[in-house]
């Protein structure tokens, strides 16, 4: 089946028109990149952090600050500084990955609830921050960003067919490297420590270390969802990583499955979809009678409720249970698999 | 072929932990000389690393005593909201992520009603509120929050007790909800404020420090320690604050003897929304409530617990103080020299601030669990 849904992705643009491909399946791709760092660190790090967000976008905000150039008259705002953009590239993505270590490390001793509280902060402080200082942002944030792209990657301004493959590319090798990473023995001692912290430390593993390389690696994998995005928008502002985004972000992961991740880009699609077909719909346009106002912000909380008490594995731990109940002939389901231990502490 | 990642630090761990010492040391005796002597009111033309809004405290005493009340009585309203959800995290492990989303509602209500009473339209003056037209709307509020609290707590919360991430999901849930709620039924979510009662509208002399000071700040200042009295006595000297505490400690052994737990949680839960609500109303007073503002006070109620350490009373006093002091200082005692810097960059002293208290106490200053 995986297999199938790749073929239908690699010829997304023969099969889907190009509102799908570059609105919705393009869009996709990118946020589960990010979605995936999130699963990685919460299924093998038993981390649930909400600072991926602010990761991608402190990459996006890098990148525009470095390649966009001082027009004359122009409204761009941030350092325009207008260095080359494979210069630009590479130095967003390292930045953002030196960024994530150091917020691994301050967050690296606290487990399970209270380290998706520092992530949290952490998400807030990034927004305010590019709210608050003009030098880099402003409110209004960075704009023209996708006009100053490296030559190897080409235009993503007009050609928006490229920006979907090199997105699909970019989250099969994101996909490739977190299971590769996952068996390492980098990876081993990871999974080892999320069930076992005590024990792992006992037996000489440095626990805080691992932790906080694990952050470092997963603000790699959001720093390059945070550069297509900006490919892709052109543009980034400080409401792309406030506190509504950040929720987004968990809701696309819970609602694929905190567990697997390929649930990613389950969750992605099925909120972009939802996203793109209500969000400007009121629910008194559905339900009349009703004197329930609100919009899509309203529904997606259902949503996120709903699958929340129903299947805290997300749609694919749902999808594992139907099948296994189909394949037993109607046996008991499987257990639900905890969408992480990090419940377990405390 | 894989590099090994288990670096044998330990030899090297002594020695750069002390130098971390030392230079954090360094770092805040320099923050608070920065702010007591080494600053410098703005000359004529040009500036330098020295040069602040006002200078350093000899220089312009009334202004830095005017900072500081400002950075006490902001945590008054900290400890307010914050001191609720550390009471519900403490006993329960519930991080409650609707906790913005209750001071907001609880804001828009009093605003409502007090609209009502009045019969005015937006522009309500000081003088045309009386103290009962503050205080009804706000017990109100403090009321409708508590049985929401309640609510939430008995539908959401009870039956998957100990799943600590899935109750802090579904809260989510419940405050993205709420957020569109408000925005639809409560004024569409523009700011709104509650109007303080006309007799706080002045400036009162402070004995000694020489400045005269707004009324209204001090009482947000009083009423937090109205509440830190009341919640210490309730804890500390009543038949249900001891089990309370006792379920702190050892939630388990004090179900096993007896004690109806489920009852405290309940009570519990509704007292920590209720004070959610009350500080909404005190901020909304204070300021305003304004869509989006949720998040910025589960940030605040995050960052004091964080500090303070969960579900420690003291720990809640000494956070908000901490955070409220360096949030006022930071943003009026940064370098204001050319045209951007520094004052802009305040909010990165609260990840200094938090960064510093993690990396020396992962707990929190009075936390006991690690």
């Amino acid at each position: 089946m995986g297999i199938g849904a790749l073929v239908l992705v690699a010829l997304g643009p023969l099969v889907f028109n190009d509102y799908w491909v570059d609105a919705i399946l393009t869009q996709a791709l990118i946020v589960g990149i990010a979605a995936a760092s999130m699963i990685f660190l919460a299924a093998y790090g038993g981390m649930i952090s909400l600072a991926q967000t602010a990761l991608m976008g402190i990459a996006g905000f890098a990148l525009g600050n470095m390649v966009t150039q001082r027009t004359p008259g122009g409204e761009t705002k941030g350092l325009t500084l207008g260095w080359d953009p494979t210069l630009a590239l590479v130095l967003a993505i390292a930045g953002t990955t030196l960024i994530g270590i150091l917020f691994g490390a301050v967050a690296s001793r606290s487990l399970g609830i209270y380290f998706l509280m520092i992530t949290l902060t952490y998400s807030v402080i990034a927004f305010y921050f590019m709210g608050q200082v003009t030098v880099v942002s402003g409110f209004s944030g960075i704009s023209g960003i996708n006009r100053y792209t490296p030559s190897f990657v080409g235009d993503m301004v007009n050609d928006r067919y490229r920006l979907y493959y090199i997105a699909l590319g970019v989250a099969i090798v994101v996909y490739v490297l977190i299971r590769y990473v996952v068996k390492t023995p980098f990876g081993l001692a990871l999974q080892g420590i999320r069930d076992e912290p005590v024990r792992m430390s006992s037996l000489g593993f440095a626990v805080p270390l691992h932790r906080t390389l694990a952050f470092g690696f997963a603000a790699f994998l959001a720093s390059l969802s945070g550069v297509l995005l900006v490919w892709w928008q052109g543009q980034i502002a400080p409401g792309d990583i406030g506190l509504q985004s950040t929720i987004d972000l968990l809701i696309v992961a819970v609602i694929g499955g905190l567990g697997r991740v390929e649930g990613a880009w389950v969750g992605a699609i099925a909120f972009i979809v939802i996203n793109n077909y209500i969000r400007d719909s009121w629910l008194t346009d559905f339900l009349d009678d009703v004197k329930v106002g609100g919009s899509f912000n309203t529904i997606i909380g259902l949503v996120f409720l709903a699958i929340v008490i129903v299947s805290p594995d997300g749609l694919l731990g749902l999808w594992d249970r139907l099948w296994g109940l189909v394949r037993r002939g109607g046996g008991p389901a499987a257990p639900a698999v905890s969408p992480s231990p990090a419940g377990q502490q405390g | 072929m894989h590099a090994e990642v288990r670096v044998s630090a330990i030899a090297l761990r002594r020695p750069l932990q002390l130098a971390a010492r030392a230079l954090i040391v360094a770092g805040i005796a320099f923050a608070l000389l920065y702010v007591l002597l080494i600053a410098q009111p703005s000359p004529e033309v040009g500036g330098n690393w020295r040069t602040t809004n006002f200078g350093s405290a000899i220089d312009d005493w009334k202004s830095f005593v005017r900072t500081l009340l400002n950075g006490v009585t902001s945590a008054g309203l900290l400890f307010i909201v914050a001191s609720g959800f550390s009471l519900i995290f403490g006993l329960m492990r519930v991080v409650n992520m609707a906790h913005g989303s209750f001071y907001l509602l609880g804001g828009y209500i009093a605003y409502e009603i007090q609209q009502d009473m009045t019969g005015q339209g937006f522009a309500l003056l000081g003088t045309e509120v009386n103290t009962y037209e503050w205080v009804l709307p706000a017990l109100v509020a403090v009321a409708v929050i508590g049985g929401v609290g309640l609510v939430t707590q008995q539908v959401f919360l009870r039956w998957n007790q100990g799943q600590e991430l899935r109750q802090a999901l579904i809260t989510i849930a419940l405050s993205v909800i709420l957020a569109d709620q408000v925005i639809a039924h409560f004024n569409e979510g523009i700011a709104s404020t509650v109007t303080w009662p006309g007799w706080t509208n002045r400036l009162v002399g402070i004995p000694l420090l020489g400045v005269d000071y707004s009324l209204a700040r001090l009482l947000v200042l009083l009423l937090g320690v109205l509440v830190g009295v009341a919640l210490w006595a309730w804890l500390y000297r009543t038949r249900t604050g001891m089990v309370i505490r006792a379920g702190v400690d050892d939630r388990q052994m004090t179900s096993a003897l007896g004690v109806n737990i489920q009852l405290t949680f309940a009570i519990a839960f509704v007292v920590g929304s209720a004070l959610a609500a009350f500080g909404g109303v005190v901020g909304a007073s204070q300021g305003a409530v304004a869509s989006g503002q949720d998040g910025q006070w589960l940030l605040n109620s995050l960052v004091v617990v964080i500090i303070g350490g969960m579900g420690s009373l003291i720990g809640a006093v000494a956070g908000s103080l901490l955070y409220g002091l360096v949030f006022a200082f930071s943003a009026v005692y940064l370098p204001t020299t050319g045209d951007n810097c520094c004052t802009q960059y305040s909010i990165v002293f609260t990840f200094i601030l938090l960064a510093l208290v993690l990396a020396f106490r992962p707990q929190g200053l009075f936390g006991r669990h690690g």
